[in-house]
């Protein structure tokens, strides 16, 4: 079993997200993360799902998700080399004074930016891949992570080679 | 000018639409204004659960597209457990319910429920129409994605506005359908093909799997043509049941969990398996490690979700199990008898005495079903409820072609018999249709026989009536130590309460009168009802445990 990111590209219509949704968890396995959002093809949008199971689920669920009328393309990129990215908001606690200032210089190291500053929280944004987000929420913590959202990732192939349904 | 609802009832007249199964309600309303003066002939059910059921067995009967209709909320929600079966067996239906106005949706108005919602898992597609101008071309779409490729359910939800809406110039609806994101694969490929030419024309000990695909296809002559070119001898799921007659010499009957001995020792040492159009359903594979272990096997199916699914196999070949047979059999040369291996099925034939002669002393299910076999002789359209019935008609009856056998068999629906019975009578006028139920089954949608009455459809219910949830109770008596924890149901008046409802009926104890008490059922211009009083604790044999593998089989009395 491991992660296993998979680009759905479906039509823009009521009831596809859930349709290819509800395929993983019939299958009683978890969707780790799932970004949905319109893509280069006008009334498409591309989902991409990471879910984590053994590669031969993950065959069936692919053959499952082609059957579905309204999606017209499903790859699995996991082997493929890829890049991939989310994006987090955290609101971290951070007085003003010297834990401040270590948060600051935390974010300078990991390329976050500060993107609201209160009296007690600062926000941070984050962009990496799902490597990256997490090593600096864990160093987050000791100073209190007050919210958290992550966008889930979305993920392209690398070089001249896509995932759309254009050859 | 036209209303959506005008619109929907033309469209359905434009797929050849002649019948619809339904109950009314507000929210279709004006569908059934629309009825009211139409052509198309709407027969009222009187529960939801058998007109879904109802369309179900006409689809299978008549190899269309059946169609039923149905009020939102309630009446939506009584579809549920038909659209289910109908998925499970890939049966062309299309559901149409009505829906609360799209001004409500999502309100929790009165009579709403998420019908497309609650049914996306049992349906091959649906639709929520929320403009009239689509509907004309929504309907087409239905018929088309329902009725081709790995058939299905398609159900479309019609919120009332859009039943009362108007177009002034509705759109034209092309005649060819075409769906980027669907597009079966009708045609195998020809390398994939020429490989299991291959394939088969070197085995020694093949054997052909056949499933409900070879007769949603229309694939059986070719399928027959396969065994006797190379006398490859054939098993066939319950689905499959009809696609080569019973009688046929390399038939071997059913396999799996109550198929016939010879299927499932021929399963098991054959060398090469050709799966068409079956599925690997577990009730037919026991033990998935012990299921032709020795074999390689082929596997023709239109899905290609199904490839694989549940067994690994040697060669996939995608495509219309009716076409990729066709060009098999172009390309098989090779006419070699495979004496040794078809000596030794007969062998195993011959040690279980699958055809031996009934016992008489005693009213038997079997004998029951043997004697309609007989007087039927190769006509009819058998439908059946689930259970003992189920297996001991799957058994016993000598088929003779593709849709005679009409039974749920993926779901394994109670109640699914008698109102698929009304739906094949229906699709085929000039055939006798027999319901063979079990005394709980019948009692599930016992309610149409208003139905068949006010219509006077002429099916027969015959009743193998054990007093018992029979075959609950057979697995209470193997493995729970006869422990019969709530599955006996006291003696009903069956007669009786059809003669309540206006259908006349016999009550038959003594296996004497068995063939005379059909013979009158089928002479009988209308609906009729046979009760036969069977052997109270009869089994259903020879039957392979849960998980045991399928040459692991119970062989008991068969009597
Ligand atoms: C709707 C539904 N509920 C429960 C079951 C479980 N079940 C399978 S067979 C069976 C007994 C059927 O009894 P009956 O109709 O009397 O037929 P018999 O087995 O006695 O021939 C039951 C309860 C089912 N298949 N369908």
């Amino acid at each position: 079993m491991r992660p296993h990111t998979i680009s759905v590209l479906v039509e823009n219509r009521p009831g596809v997200l859930s349709r290819v949704a509800g395929l993983f968890t019939r299958r009683g396995f978890n969707i780790e993360s799932l970004a949905v959002g319109t893509c280069e093809e006008p009334g498409m949008s591309r989902i991409t799902a990471v879910v984590i199971a053994d590669d031969e689920i993950i065959e069936q669920v692919k053959k499952q998700l082609n059957k579905l009328i309204n999606v017209i393309k499903v790859s699995d990129i996991t082997y493929t080399e890829h890049v991939a990215r989310e994006i987090a908001l955290i609101k971290v606690a951070a007085e003003p004074g010297s834990s401040r200032a270590e948060v600051m210089q935390l974010a300078d190291n990991f390329r976050a930016r500060i993107i609201d500053v209160g009296t007690r929280t600062v926000i941070l944004e984050v962009t990496g891949d799902t490597g990256k987000i997490d090593a600096l929420e864990k160093l987050l913590h000791q100073y209190g992570i007050k919210e958290l959202v992550r966008t889930g990732k979305i993920a392209m192939p690398r070089g001249s080679k896509t995932i759309s349904s254009k050859k | 000018m036209k209303t959506g609802a005008k619109i929907l009832v033309e469209s359905l007249l434009h797929e050849g639409v002649n019948t619809i199964f339904g109950y009314p309600g507000g929210t279709v309303l004006p569908i059934y204004d629309e009825l009211y003066d139409s052509p198309l002939r709407h027969i009222l059910v009187r529960h939801e659960q058998a007109a879904i059921h109802a369309a179900d067995g006409y689809a299978r009967a008549s190899g269309r597209v059946g169609v039923c209709l149905a009020t939102s909320g309630p009446g939506a929600c009584n579809l549920v457990t038909g659209i289910a079966t109908a998925y499970m067996d890939s049966v062309p239906v299309v559901a149409i319910t009505g829906q609360v106005p799209t001004t409500l949706l999502g309100n929790d108005a009165f009579q709403e429920s998420d019908i497309t919602g609650i049914t996306l898992p049992i349906t091959k597609h649906s639709y929520l129409l929320n403009n009239v101008r689509d509907v004309g071309k929504t309907v087409h779409e239905a018929f088309y994605i329902a009725g081709t490729g790995r058939m299905g359910p398609v159900l479309i939800d019609v919120p009332k506005d859009v039943q009362t809406d108007v177009v002034n110039e509705p759109e034209a609806v092309p005649e060819k359908v075409s769906i980027r994101g669907y597009q079966p694969t009708v045609r195998g490929h020809p390398k994939q093909i020429e490989k299991a030419v291959g394939m088969i024309s070197g085995a020694e000990r093949p054997l052909i799997y056949a499933g409900g695909g070879v007769i949603a296809s229309g694939g059986d002559a070719e399928l027959i043509r396969l065994a006797e070119a190379l006398m490859i001898p054939v098993t066939t799921t319950l689905m499959g049941l009809g696609a080569i007659p019973s009688h046929h010499p390399l038939n071997l009957g059913m396999l799996g969990m109550h198929g016939t001995q010879s299927a499932n020792y021929a399963v098991t040492e054959c060398d090469l398996l050709i799966a068409i159009g079956a599925r690997f359903d577990d009730r037919v594979t026991g033990k998935l490690e012990s299921f032709a272990p020795n074999a390689q096997i082929i596997h023709i199916d239109i899905d290609p979700a199904e490839i694989g699914k549940n067994k690994a196999v040697d060669l996939p070949i995608v495509g219309d199990v009716g076409h990729v047979l066709r060009e098999i059999n172009k390309k098989l040369t090779k006419k070699t008898v495979q004496g040794l291996w078809n000596g030794r099925i007969a062998e195993w034939k011959q040690q279980s005495g699958e055809k031996k002669v009934l016992d008489t002393s005693i009213l038997t299910p079997q004998y029951v079903v043997r004697t309609l076999s007989d007087i039927l002789d190769g006509a009819g359209i058998i439908v059946t409820e689930v259970g003992q019935n189920q297996m001991w008609a799957a058994q016993h009856f000598s088929f003779t072609r593709p849709r005679q056998w009409i039974s749920s068999g993926g779901l394994g629906t109670m109640g699914y018999g008698f109102p698929a019975a009304i739906g094949a009578s229906i699709a085929c006028p000039d055939e006798a249709v027999i319901d063979i139920a079990g005394d709980g089954s019948f009692q599930m949608n016992i309610q149409e026989l208003a139905t068949v009455v006010q219509y006077n459809i002429p099916v027969k219910v015959m009743i193998l009536n054990n007093q018992y949830l029979g075959m609950v109770r057979q697995w209470q008596e193997l493995f729970y130590d006869r422990r019969y924890s709530y599955t006996e149901m006291p003696s009903v008046d069956f007669v009786g309460i059809a003669k309540a409802y206006g259908v006349p009926g016999m009550c038959v104890t003594d296996p004497a009168d068995v063939g005379d008490a059909i013979q009158t059922s089928l002479a009988h211009d209308g609906p009729y009802i046979l009760d036969f009083r069977i052997e109270r604790e009869e089994n259903v044999m020879p039957m392979v445990p849960a998980g045991a593998a399928i040459n692991e089989m119970i062989l008991g009395e068969n009597r």
